[in-house]
């Protein structure tokens, strides 16, 4: 464990080094940071995620201190790899309990490139789904006229990135809220959240594609099962930060992220996608000259 | 005779010192381009030279080979003219006053120039090193073979609108998307850090891509 000398000696230099420049020491205790906590996650989660709040509010401070007007401000949100939001999908579609999305893929470096990409194909993957399903629905029919529906992308691009945006600044907002009140709650700063809600919709980017099947059934199976893991994914990353408050207020808060993101689901589901007609018998109508025809729709 | 100033504060040159020298500056070699003033030429020779240099980007978008010309003269005039007859050709669909018809044009407008400069800032953000404009550029003419495509398309619609005609457009579409993504990454990529290539990349995939789907699904009235 050589790592973990060089990690403590580097983070016992690194209030002195902070003045010097900002960009290169920084990068080194960054990566060591990261490697201490992979090694440190067996233990007890709340001293890790205390001493870890503290180390990472500081490395944090550290790396976006470039003023807000320059470019290179928002080039800290970009930096990451390939293999990196990769990493990070996977994390958020299979949730394990005990592993800590925050604190293991992101904690030091959130990034706007996964929200926001994730986002715009969740956008354009619903709209188009949904234009194909419908025209597969439709398609013997001689009534129906095909349409592109383009209006509908407009609709799922508000949608969506209003709930990716507007829901994690409300639950910031709460979350510091009520640490002013409870002191030692793990909290997550505004861009962490954002992370977690956008790679949070990356299950649904499949699970909108495979909407397209029109069964009932098979659409309502997928949609539990989607839910489920993201909804799961959501609970596991917030839970921490909520579990030192109020027993009811706690509760209250998980039940209302879950609550809002089962809507949003649903909400897409029945917007977007048309509900594919059941073959009814047709009623049987009396003729007067006493022969029944039965007509099929 | 060389000149000698004696201070600075005296900078007067008296009559009786002779004062002469040549004060031509050495005039280097000249670039071909400004050897005169453009102002005097005749406006054909203005329009022919930045006509020919839009064709010359056309014929590299359609035989795409990693070539610095693209890159080096960039002009937002090709873009332009294929953006707005993208978007022309793409009117006449559903366009009954219900909401669920075709793009407008406005919206096709939007969509190509705020997805060229959406994809521009995000190869910035992540590191690239191309500039701003010269991106735009490139997404910008690359999307000539869907507006071929969709010329295509139309032609192919005025003849019939059944099952065959729908799989002639199909490929024809899915041909041009491809060679699309495939000429803007190659000029794209290489100005890309090696570890980030995929993240840049795949939102120019996603802007093709709906490019593609606005095509393929217009239907005429």
């Amino acid at each position: 464990f050589a790592e973990f000398d060089d990690a403590a000696n580097l983070l016992a230099v690194n209030p002195d080094a902070t003045t010097i420049s900002i960009e290169e020491p920084v990068e080194i205790p960054k990566k060591q940071h990261g490697r201490l906590q992979e090694s440190g996650r067996e233990e007890d989660d709340e001293l890790l995620g205390t001493d870890d709040s503290d180390k990472a509010e500081l490395l944090a401070g550290q790396k976006k201190s470039a003023p807000f007007w320059t470019f290179e401000y928002y080039q800290t949100f970009f930096d990451v790899d390939t293999y990196q939001v990769l990493d990070r999908i996977k994390g958020s579609v299979f949730p394990v309990p005990g592993k800590n999305f925050v604190r293991l893929y992101i904690r030091s470096n959130p990034d706007l490139y996964g929200p926001f990409w994730i986002c715009a194909t969740l956008v354009f993957t619903i709209a188009v789904s949904g234009n194909l399903s419908n025209f597969l629905i439709h398609l013997g029919k001689p009534t129906y006229h095909y349409v592109p529906e383009f209006r509908k992308v407009s609709i799922a691009a508000t949608a969506i990135y209003a709930y990716a945006w507007l829901v994690p600044l409300a639950l910031w907002g709460f979350l510091v809220w009520r640490n002013s009140k409870v002191m030692n709650i793990v909290s997550y700063s505004f861009l962490e959240i954002v992370c977690v809600y956008g790679y949070s919709l990356f299950i649904y980017i499949p699970t909108a594609i495979l909407w397209i099947i029109p069964q009932q059934v098979v659409r309502w199976v997928l949609m539990f099962f989607s839910m489920c893991l993201s909804a799961t994914f959501l609970v596991m990353t917030f839970w921490p930060a909520v579990r030192d408050d109020n027993r009811r207020i706690a509760l209250a808060t998980v039940v209302t992220i879950v609550l809002l993101h089962d809507l949003m689901s649903v909400g897409c589901l029945e917007y977007f996608f048309d509900a594919p007609e059941l073959d009814l018998p047709a009623p049987v109508i009396p003729v007067h000259n006493s022969t029944t025809v039965v007509t099929k729709s | 005779i060389p000149l000698q100033f004696a201070g600075l504060a005296d900078v007067s040159i008296s009559e009786d010192i002779p004062v002469e020298g040549e004060i031509t500056v050495p005039v280097g070699a000249q670039s071909p381009e400004e050897d005169f003033s453009t102002l005097d030429e005749p406006v054909k020779d203005t329009i022919m030279r930045d006509l020919k240099a839009v064709g010359k980007k056309f014929v590299h978008v359609m035989y795409p080979k990693k070539s610095s010309a693209l890159l080096r003269d960039w002009d937002l005039w090709g873009p332009l003219v294929l953006c707005v007859s993208l978007a022309l050709m793409l009117q006449g669909g559903s366009a009954d006053s219900k909401d669920d018809g075709g793009p407008q044009f406005a919206e096709v407008f939007v969509i190509i120039w705020f997805g060229a400069v959406v994809i521009t800032l995000n190869s910035k953000l992540l590191g690239g090193t191309i500039s701003f404009f010269q991106s735009l550029c490139v997404l910008g003419y690359c999307v000539m073979p869907l507006t071929v495509a969709m010329l295509v398309c139309r032609l192919v619609l005025l003849v019939g609108a059944g099952t065959v005609s729908f799989i002639i457009r199909l490929i024809v579409v899915v041909a041009m998307f491809g060679w699309s993504t495939l000429a803007s990454t190659a000029f794209l990529a290489d100005s890309q850090p090696p570890n980030r290539k995929a993240l840049v990349v795949y939102p120019i995939f996603l802007f093709y891509f709906v490019i593609s789907w606005m095509i393929l699904t217009f239907t005429p009235q």
